[in-house]
């Protein structure tokens, strides 16, 4: 395959991705995946030590939309968005349609009072489908660099 | 505008006896918090340190706390657990910096990296160096007696796959602290050798107490947390009981479900054309009765600062840690056992999202807390009612009732006193 469109290719899912989040379109977050899909959110030290727990913990794209159904209708939080900023996106394999990626991003977040932090810094480690556009993640491991999460996480990463 | 307003250096005072009234200031009074640093964690308490299953061979050690305080837990090569405070008996500095670690093999010591002093597995000092000097010149004086240098040792208890510690001498063994019926609670979940899934630690904007009490708190369960409403999930469950242990300490409430009612209901729902919501997925709650008694939740509080919980499959201890008068830090440990497949593991996995930061049913308790801090900041007179069920802290056959937050305090007010 064409490796600098599947570049191109990549950098768009990722930054449709986080604006789709960001902007809170996350009705549309579920199909950014393949039906088959596996979504986890871990930190370092647990991907370091091969534990398999994740935060959030999904495998299929139902658990996916059923995730935003839960924040829409029935948990309970403050309102506040994140702001993604993705940094150096490398492809590390393109094979049978997949390419395997791993990213750099920070998510800042922004409560509705106007308190603005860094909340989350990690890689992503996806697997996505290439062979035909549209592209989608078949796996995304979200790794946290930090094992401590404050206060809840309910908008995904 | 004697309802305004902090009263400064002025101790928390109780309004009555009464297990029903809590002051506001409990949360936030930075002399309050001091004091039960002193009286509860340093105090005649049991803490949870750490699972034997994360010091699982000779030479492993874990660092933690108990209420602020450093703890190092570490296993000697006879695979006795030992611990003691992380703290070098030379210059005071952190023994251990890491968060777990295992001595190399043979060497069977922690060195201090500062000045290179050197200890065993059980906190007792080995080594100094320059002990003798340089060429005749320096060194320890004859006076000093290596061997009579110790780490202060805690006392040290191993219940089920967990490793407790005190730092009193006065608190009771272990199985008398915690009581014959919460014993076998704990027994009934962690009846067999635990592997730990992961780790994650939430920070909580608030006071220890607030959380310590949430965990207790029945009443709040299916107010805050709307999930298993929404989805019309639960619907089959029944509460079973709650039990409250004499000192008003410790306590567990069960909730019974019927299994295979749940899963025939499930697929009737699941054909209705109503606008209720429906899970996409139901593998999130798909559970089995693993314990063959039907209970499908168990939330277990051992006093100060530990949970056992079962909710359907996924299993987790939590801990509770005290950092500063308006911050907490709550570790969540993920457990599944030894002997679970492939299947039995990935539900434990796809349960998880109920719990945790990110859980269904406990998200909000992590703002909760936060919410309370910051409505007593600046207005912290007067006393929170906690009489949902009366004003003792006996247990309970229903759910509404709030006897088991009045067993936290009952318990709270005999340790810190009035």
């Amino acid at each position: 395959m064409d490796e600098a469109l599947v570049r191109r290719g990549v950098e768009d899912l990722l930054a449709a991705y986080a604006e789709c989040i960001d902007e809170d379109r996350l009705e549309e977050w579920p199909d950014f995946f393949v039906e088959d899909c596996r979504y986890r959110i871990t930190s370092r030290a647990d991907h370091e030590a091969g534990l398999p727990h994740g935060v959030v913990y999904a495998a299929s794209r139902g658990m996916l939309s059923d995730r935003i159904t839960a924040l829409r209708q029935a948990n309970l939080f403050e309102p506040h968005n994140y702001r993604h900023i993705i940094g150096p996106i490398r492809i590390k394999s393109i094979k049978d349609g997949v390419a395997e990626v791993v990213s750099h991003f920070f998510a800042v977040r922004i409560m509705h009072d106007g308190d603005t932090t860094l909340f989350a810094t990690g890689r992503t480690l996806d697997r996505i489908a290439v062979a035909q556009p549209p592209y989608r993640f078949i796996e995304r491991l979200v790794v946290l660099d930090s094992h401590k999460i404050d206060t809840l996480l309910v908008i995904p990463l | 505008m004697s309802d305004l307003g902090n009263a400064q250096g002025e101790p928390v005072s109780w309004p009555s006896n009464s297990l029903s009234q809590v002051p506001f200031r409990v949360y936030t009074d930075p002399e309050q918090y001091r004091r039960e640093i002193e009286r509860i964690f340093k105090g005649p308490s049991w803490s949870f340190l750490c699972l034997e299953a994360e010091i699982p061979k000779p030479g492993d050690w874990v660092a933690t706390t108990i209420g602020e305080t450093p703890v190092v837990v570490a296993r000697d090569k006879d695979g006795a657990v030992h611990a003691f405070v992380n703290r070098c008996a030379h210059r005071g500095n952190l023994l251990c910096l890491e968060r777990r670690g295992s001595v190399k093999p043979g060497a069977e010591r922690l060195t201090c990296i500062y000045h290179g002093w050197s200890y065993g597995l059980d906190g007792r000092l080995l080594s100094v160096a320059f002990e003798r000097g340089v060429k005749g010149q320096g060194g320890m004086p004859p006076e000093f007696r290596k061997d009579e240098v110790t780490l202060p040792r805690l006392r040290v208890a191993l219940y089920a796959g967990l490793v407790f510690g005190t730092m009193s001498a006065e608190a009771p063994e272990f199985e008398t602290y915690i009581g014959p019926e919460v014993g076998a609670a704990i027994r009934r979940v962690l009846n067999r050798p635990v592997r730990l899934l992961g780790r994650s630690t939430q920070i909580l904007p608030n006071n220890w107490k607030l959380y310590a009490e949430n965990t207790k708190d029945s009443y709040h369960a299916s107010i805050l947390h709307t999930f298993l409403t929404t989805f019309r999930i639960n619907r089959l469950s029944q509460p079973a009981r709650i039990f409250i242990e004499e000192s008003g300490g410790h306590a567990f409430s069960q909730v019974k479900l019927d299994y295979a009612a749940e899963d025939a209901d499930y697929q009737r729902e699941q054909l209705r054309a109503d606008s209720g919501f429906r899970l996409q997925d139901p593998s999130v709650v798909d559970s089995v009765d693993e314990y063959g008694d039907s209970v499908s939740v168990q939330i277990l509080s051992l006093f100060p600062s530990m949970v056992l919980q079962q909710i359907r499959n996924t299993i987790a201890v939590r801990v509770i840690r005290p950092r500063g008068v308006d911050k907490t830090e709550l570790d969540w440990l993920h457990l599944g056992f030894e002997g679970d497949d492939q299947t039995m593991t990935e539900r434990r996995l796809r349960h998880g999202n109920l719990v945790g930061a990110a859980g269904y049913i406990s998200l909000e308790d992590g703002c909760v807390g936060g919410f309370v801090q910051r409505a007593l900041t600046g207005h912290d007179d007067g006393s929170g009612i906690v009489m949902l069920g009366g004003h003792e802290a006996e247990q309970e056959p229903v759910r509404a009732s709030e006897a088991a937050v009045r067993g936290f305090w009952k318990k709270y007010r005999a340790l810190v006193g009035e």
